[in-house]
């Protein structure tokens, strides 16, 4: 199998879909001649032509709006917010129209919404943000926050062959940093089904997104201690693999649940609170959380990671469930 | 001084048939205005009877405006029609019964009791349902009209609006980015004099809202919106023209808000005599009068409609309430599509 980067994954699979499905268009902001600000869809339009890798005026309410419109007369809309956090001026046409349209009129609107989220290069408050627990709140909306390459390119799939909106978080910092071996041909992975980054016994670490490889390295130092971390990377938040998780902390009694958003009603809380509802009898300690702090992404190289959960951090929440 | 074209009034019947409208379409299009309002005034009826639940939202003044433009939509087109915007769901065919039934919270309504009053589609119509953060559908609809475009079809979304939702961004970014992409779409402004309690004086400040569609790039249009035919012909040259790849127009026709924001609402802040003078220009009695003067309309033919709007109205009230509340355990029911049902769009 090839070895893509996360982005090309990311390009491999929205131009696969491109191919196969003629209803498959792309709308943003200096997507077509320029290639997307990371260049996810770089020599799209060449491909495809101009109204099938279309660059709009700066207009989130515009381009999250026109999917839908154009999503309602049976096209296959592919929105890219040219950061994740610009998705708040879009707000209305994804909350108000897109996610209650089927519930209230019945009629299906399958668009995909790609948000480069995620910290870690001083974007600052307005480039870095994580907003999915803002969106796993409405009712109506899928959310999917791959981790891998071969995830980003199955979870598109999956985004884009859905019959409902989906935000889909792709972190820019694993854009170029991390490889991996991507199979060729088309596949999806499904929404809903979590998967085990590594296996253990002694504490479950739920996450997702950039957290999984933050985890990793967090679980390599700590089985030299002898702690054995069983790594579950959500994949998609709603829906999200409930019986994974229960089935996770039955077998190691212990949970800890790790993001990069911030901590106050981020989707950790949810987590916490179905293990607590659920698996109470299960636990040997209390749930941990590990978040951001409550505040706004800082800019300052300094402030920013102190500000992104870093490997020390989740290092030593393990060794103290382990201890317990 | 206003950029925007000021449209003539409708004259001679002669006019009229040159704009395409035959004497069938003439008394059809007075039956549908009869109709609309008939179903308002009923449905303000059983919302006074407690019937209804929520608040209850009419159109009265705004009937013209609204089947005039619906006339000129061809069968393939799409509309997104607002909460004064009845008689564009008339006119292209939802069933009266069926408005009600969605006025009284049924499960046989076009919502399925998940949305109140006025805020119903229908995909085999082509009509879009209108949420309440008003103007979120103009972008809708200039996705529509950019899938058209995309697909080379030939058909034209119409996207409707007021003088209060005029304020709000989605319009601005709808109609800069349909400007933009010369897409097939036309934007209709209900200028209804009044938001809620808000004067127009206090929501824009150009001399017509039409002449803001000089800044997009493409036409504006002022039509007086208390002129059925006027309208029609006015939205019919528009329409034909976004077909031809002409690009968008702005039409603003130029109403009264006859009642309140809602039922609740006595609309004390609205002059007295501003309410007179534009009852004066009652859009059905003045089509009344035209088509008595320039078509011969006898009142044995007047009555024939009046009768069959009545029983129309009674056959759906009844059809209506013959219809069940949904049942509570549906209530987690459609909140997500299923994969089956994108394979066979609603919408063609």
């Amino acid at each position: 199998m090839p070895v893509r980067t996360y982005l090309q994954a990311i390009s491999d699979g929205l131009r696969q879909e491109m191919r196969r499905d003629e209803r498959v268009f792309l709308i943003g902001e200096d997507i077509g001649a320029f290639g997307g600000a990371f260049k996810v869809t770089d020599g799209f339009q060449q491909e495809f032509g101009e109204w099938r890798v279309l660059d709009t005026p700066l207009a989130e309410t515009a381009i999250i709006g026109a999917c839908t419109g154009a999503a309602l007369v049976g096209l296959r809309p592919v929105a890219e917010m040219q950061f994740a956090d610009f998705i708040s001026c879009g707000w209305d046409q994804l909350v108000t129209v897109a996610s209650k349209q089927h519930y209230r009129a019945g009629t299906a609107v399958p668009i995909v919404v790609r948000c480069p989220s995620g910290g870690g290069f001083s974007g600052g408050p307005f480039h870095s943000q994580n907003p999915e627990s803002s969106f796993a709140h409405i009712p109506g909306l899928k959310i999917a926050c791959p981790a891998t390459p071969t995830d980003a390119k199955g979870l598109l799939a999956s985004a884009i062959e859905d019959p409902n909106p989906v935000l889909y978080f792709e972190h820019k910092h694993l854009y170029r940093r991390l490889k991996g071996e991507v199979a060729e041909e088309r596949f999806t992975i499904p929404f809903g089904q979590a998967r085990v980054h590594r296996e253990g016994d002694d504490v479950s670490l739920i996450t997702w997104g950039a957290m999984v490889h933050t985890a990793a390295d967090a679980a390599e130092r700590v089985a030299g201690d002898g702690i054995s971390v069983e790594i579950l990377d959500l994949r998609t938040l709603i829906p999200w693999d409930r019986d994974a998780v229960l089935g996770s902390v039955g077998k190691t009694s212990k949970a800890l649940v790790l993001h990069e958003d911030t901590l106050t009603g981020g989707f950790g809380a949810e987590i916490a609170a179905t293990i607590a509802e659920h698996a109470f009898e299960d636990l040997d300690a209390p749930v941990r959380r590990i978040a951001a702090p409550d505040t706004p992404v800082p800019f300052s190289p300094p402030l920013e990671q102190r500000f992104i959960p870093q490997i020390d951090d989740v290092a030593a929440a393990l060794r103290d469930l382990a201890a317990y | 001084m206003a950029v925007a074209r000021e449209a003539e009034p409708v004259g001679s019947l002669h006019e009229v048939r040159q704009a395409g409208l035959d004497r069938a379409d003439l008394l059809r299009i007075f039956r549908d205005m009869l109709l609309t309002r008939a179903i308002e005034e009923r449905g303000h009826i059983l919302y006074r009877q407690g019937k209804i639940p929520g608040s209850f939202y009419t159109g009265r003044g705004n009937e013209a405006a609204s089947v005039g433009v619906a006339m000129a939509m061809g069968p393939d087109d799409i509309g997104a029609p607002l909460h004064r915007n009845l008689g564009v769901h008339i006119v292209r065919g939802t069933e009266p019964w069926r408005i009600f039934a969605n006025y009284l919270g049924r499960t046989d309504s076009p919502s399925r009791g998940r949305d109140g009053n006025i805020h119903l589609g229908d995909a085999r119509l082509g009509l879009i349902e209108m949420v309440s953060h008003l103007p979120a559908m103009l972008p809708v609809a200039v996705g529509c009209a950019l899938a058209f475009r995309i697909r080379e079809e030939h058909r034209v979304a119409v996207a409707w609006f007021g003088n209060g939702a005029s304020a709000k961004g989605d319009t601005h970014e709808a109609m800069n980015f349909a400007g933009v992409r010369r897409l097939p779409v036309v934007f209709i402004c209900d200028n209804n004099q009044w938001a809620y309690s808000t004067p127009n004086a206090l929501e824009y400040a150009c001399e017509t809202l039409a002449d803001r569609a000089e800044g997009y790039g493409f036409e504006g249009v002022v039509v007086d919106g208390t002129d059925v035919l006027a309208v029609y012909r006015e939205a019919h040259r528009a329409i034909e023209k976004a077909r031809l790849g002409g690009g968008p127009t702005l039409i603003e026709t130029k109403t009264m808000r006859m009642e309140g924001h809602a039922v609740h609402d006595d609309a004390s802040y609205v002059p007295r005599e501003t309410l007179d003078e534009w009852a004066r220009h009652d859009p059905l009695d003045r089509y009344r009068a035209w088509l008595r003067h320039q078509v011969g309309m006898t009142e044995d033919e007047e009555d024939r409609l009046s009768t069959e709007v009545k029983k129309a109205i009674d056959d759906a009230v009844a059809r209506a309430d013959a219809s069940p509340f949904p049942d509570p355990d549906t209530l987690e029911d459609g909140v997500f599509a299923a994969a089956e049902e994108v394979d066979a769009p609603h919408f063609r």
